[in-house]
């Protein structure tokens, strides 16, 4: 009795280091990123004085403000001045819009997890129960219809549903709006109203790949014996998935989720595009055609952070639920 | 609808009075309403100064709040708005008698220290104003009294009114360092966020009786053209800019929207660098001009939303422009002919063309087309948008450039030009030219001034490296219930200062 106990008592204190080492390796990858993003943005032609100036631009003019803007410092030094401010928790002053990076984030930041959260709090248990449905009717009609609708849907290209249904539901049968106005002001039901399409949208990209994933999975544990012992033991097949398969397959099931989930902090750009919704990823776009330096470090410092956090929980959820895979 | 008569009935002075929107008949213009209005650029440089403005949801911006000592009409002839006069006997010395009564929005009234202060800041070079290079010419900027200003230029300019009344020389209050919407225009500034929208509401204290008509204007940006002209049919905007010429068919569909097209000077150009060979053999560049389709260029690529150019950058409609210098057509024999006397039988040569200048990439393909069936090897090489005006434009001896109208002639010689301007896009040098545009700026007999120009034109389209096939029409997209919609050739919406002058009839 007491082995066993103690066994589960050294993988429990074992998960703390284990989960300090990622979150440490987490931080190396940050730190990496912006050295990467600071390398490359300097490979871009032109530089932030030149983008505000434009076309119309002096040389006179833009050495002017490249020193007011501090471009003319060597990039080592502006990269360190960056990452010491980012220390002390200042992303900076924004080079194009004059006004602090920050206050440019708190804008938009709310408004893309907003996005994110509505269309994870759609997309999940909508993607779950597809995968399960298909994982326990497999070979029927149930699983090569969400099979056959899954695989379009994963070929279906965004600006392409987006744009599809903005001409249903705005343009022809005019009850959604075609873009997203959100404010502070507006109330929740104007800004769901507003971002449904959005959503239905992004529902649409990442559902389609979480189902996939999730029916893979449970498939795969469906096959093992202690299924066969646990429905030859008399129980029902919904015990069966939700009480022994779920929590079995849950790791591999959250990574899925993450993956997808990271996907819509970051890679929503397209149908940012298409509604207007001031989201981080249409700033970061911004950015790099302005060529501000500090706004476009930090949105990447945002999504790369979400990314390694969205891995975290995934991997920490596959630990708790899975004592195994601690003792590796 | 008849879109090329329409276009023609526009090239006539003063035709551009009727309205655009002939369906519903005239209606008087009546107060009240809020509109929402939708351009096709955004950035988080969206800023409050005019001096600074960039992109068109800028100049929409700065209209609306402040306004300018002179402005352009219909017949691109500047009129005075803030200055009650603008005089000058010689055109180097320069007195402005100032409007009195007019009020900044958080109060103050409208005086000479203003003027000063708005027009001598474009010299500060750690600004980064627009027009900078045009503030130069500002030798001196002085108050005379309250409501007087007395300005002095480096050289005679008789264009000093129409340069005024560009939006970036919009009048800010005397002594801000970044302005934040306090002018005396018609809307009151309500919300501002760069990149993402503004507000404004009416001014009842506007100095204009009766204007503004409508009480609040939201502007927002839809950079994608597709999702900008869908938001006009599904009811969330009322007006929107730059529609494509494919879009219009969709929009004139739906009853209750239409389209406002405006005949303009913008233009995208192939520049042949004439500093360079083989760019800048005059055999190349005639046999380029004869490779040119033009009519096919307005048919195909423009829907018809354009008017032929001929290789100089003064429009059809414009004052100054010059009806007697002889279209050039396309002409395969010729354009061999000039081939083989220059030899440029064998070689290849690129043409960076790209989506930074619209149509680019199909003229590109078009002259590639023509110049194999004369033995020109044309090669088509297209560059992102991105960085194209400081990588691509005017650095290789065959790219597209682009050019927005300008209120002057002068200022388009000027800038692009002019043998020292520094967007000379060709690298050309003809003392001649430079000699009739500088003269030209001092000359005060109408008729003289005209030939000048004409000459000008002549030259520029005889020696010059930049080919012109066709002037770009501004298409802006409306819903019917907006009225008062009048083309102003300066830019998409009215001129950018719709705001002021609309109704909504509902």
């Amino acid at each position: 009795m007491s082995g066993p106990k103690t066994g589960n008592g050294a993988a429990k204190a074992s998960l703390w280091p284990l989960l300090g080492r990622r979150a440490g390796s987490a931080l190396l990858t940050l730190l990496l990123v912006s050295m990467v993003i600071f390398a490359i943005a300097g490979l871009l032609p032109g530089d932030a004085a030149q983008e505000a100036l434009g076309q119309s631009a002096t040389p006179e003019q833009v050495a002017a403000l490249r020193h007011e803007m501090g471009l003319d410092q060597p990039a080592p030094v502006r990269y360190a001045r960056w990452l010491s401010g980012m220390m002390h928790g200042d992303a900076g002053q924004s080079l194009v819009a004059g006004m602090p990076v920050r206050a440019i984030i708190a804008e938009r930041l709310p408004n893309t997890l907003m996005l994110a959260g509505m269309t994870a709090v759609l997309a999940v248990p909508l993607a779950l129960v597809m995968g399960i449905a298909a994982a326990i009717r497999r070979g029927t009609w149930i699983d090569r219809a969400i099979n056959l609708a899954s695989l379009s849907m994963v070929a279906l290209p965004e600006f392409l549903v987006a744009t599809v249904g903005v001409l249903i539901f705005s343009v022809k049968l005019m009850w959604l709006p075609s873009i997203a106005m959100v404010s502070a002001e507006a109330s929740w039901s104007d800004t769901l109203r507003s971002c449904a399409l959005p959503i239905l949208s992004l529902t649409v990209v990442v559902v389609a790949q979480m189902a996939r994933m999730t029916r893979a999975a449970i498939a795969d544990q469906l096959d093992r014996p202690y299924v066969e012992m646990a429905r030859l033991k008399g129980a029902s097949l919904s015990r069966v998935v939700l009480g022994h398969v779920l929590p079995n397959c849950l790791g591999p099931i959250v990574n899925a989720m993450a993956l997808s989930l990271s996907y819509l902090m970051g890679g929503a750009i397209i149908v940012e595009t298409i509604f207007n919704f001031p989201g981080l990823a249409s700033l970061m776009v911004n950015a790099v055609t302005s060529r501000d330096m500090p706004l476009l470090q930090a949105c990447a410092m945002i999504f790369c952070s979400a990314y390694l956090l969205l891995m975290l929980v995934a991997d920490m959820v596959a630990l708790l639920a899975n004592p195994r895979l601690r003792a590796q | 609808m008849d879109f090329s008569r329409r276009a023609m009935m526009l090239g006539g002075l003063g035709a551009g009075l009727t309205g655009y929107a002939p369906a519903f008949g005239k209606t008087m213009p009546k107060r009240g309403g809020s509109i929402r209005v939708a351009t096709q650029s955004v950035s988080t440089a969206d800023t409050l100064d005019p001096a600074k403005g960039a992109l068109s949801t800028d100049y929409v911006r700065h209209y609306m709040l402040y306004s300018g000592l002179t402005r352009i009409g219909h017949d691109l002839i500047a009129r005075p708005s803030l200055a009650e006069r603008i005089e000058s006997a010689d055109r180097i010395t320069w007195h402005i008698a100032l409007r009195r009564g007019v009020h900044f929005h958080q109060g103050g009234e409208l005086t000479s220290a203003d003027v000063v202060f708005s027009l001598l800041r474009h010299k500060d070079p750690g600004l980064g104003s627009k027009m900078a290079s045009l503030a130069e010419q500002f030798a001196e900027v002085r108050a005379d009294g309250r409501y007087g200003v007395n300005i002095r230029l480096t050289g005679p300019n008789a264009d000093l009114p129409a340069i005024l009344a560009q939006s970036h020389f919009l009048i800010v209050r005397h002594g801000v360092d970044r302005p934040d919407g306090n002018g005396t225009g018609a809307f009151r500034l309500a919300e501002f966020k760069p990149g993402i929208r503004t507000v404004t509401v009416r001014n009842p204290d506007y100095w204009v009786p009766g204007k503004p008509y409508l009480d609040r204007v939201e502007l927002i940006a839809i950079p994608d053209e597709v999702s900008r002209v869908n938001a006009l049919l599904a009811g969330d905007v009322q007006l929107v800019n730059a529609v494509a010429p494919l879009s219009t068919r969709r929009v004139e569909a739906s009853p209750a929207h239409a389209i406002a097209t405006t005949p303009s000077a913008l233009y995208s150009n192939l520049i042949a660098r004439m500093d360079r060979l083989p760019s800048g053999n005059p055999d190349f560049i005639a046999a380029l001009k004869h490779l040119i389709d033009r009519p096919l260029v307005k048919r195909a690529l423009f829907r018809g939303y354009a008017t032929i150019g001929n290789d100089q950058p003064i429009p059809p409609f414009h004052p100054y422009y010059n009806p007697a210098i002889p279209q050039t057509a396309l002409d395969l024999d010729r354009a061999k002919w000039h081939v083989q006397r220059g030899g440029f039988q064998n070689v290849r040569l690129p043409i960076f063309c790209g989506p930074a200048v619209e149509g680019s990439v199909d003229m590109a393909s078009v002259l590639q087309e023509y110049g194999a069936r004369v033995g020109l090897d044309l090669a088509i090489t297209r560059v992102p948008s991105d960085g194209y005006w400081s990588t691509h434009w005017m650095r290789h001896p065959l790219s597209f450039g682009s050019t927005n109208p300008r209120p002057t002639a002068d200022l388009v010689f000027s800038l692009f030009y002019k043998s020292d301007a520094p967007w000379n896009e060709t690298g050309w040098k003809n003392p001649r030219f430079d000699q009739l545009l500088l003269a030209a700026r001092g000359e005060t007999n109408e008729a003289n001034r005209k030939a000048m120009y004409g000459e000008m034109q002549q030259i520029v389209h005889d020696r010059c490296g930049s080919i012109i096939p066709v002037f770009i029409n501004l298409i802006d997209g409306h819903d019917r219930r907006l009225q008062g919609l009048n083309p102003l050739p300066m830019g998409g919406l009215m001129g950018y200062q719709f705001a002021e002058h609309v109704w909504w009839a509902a």
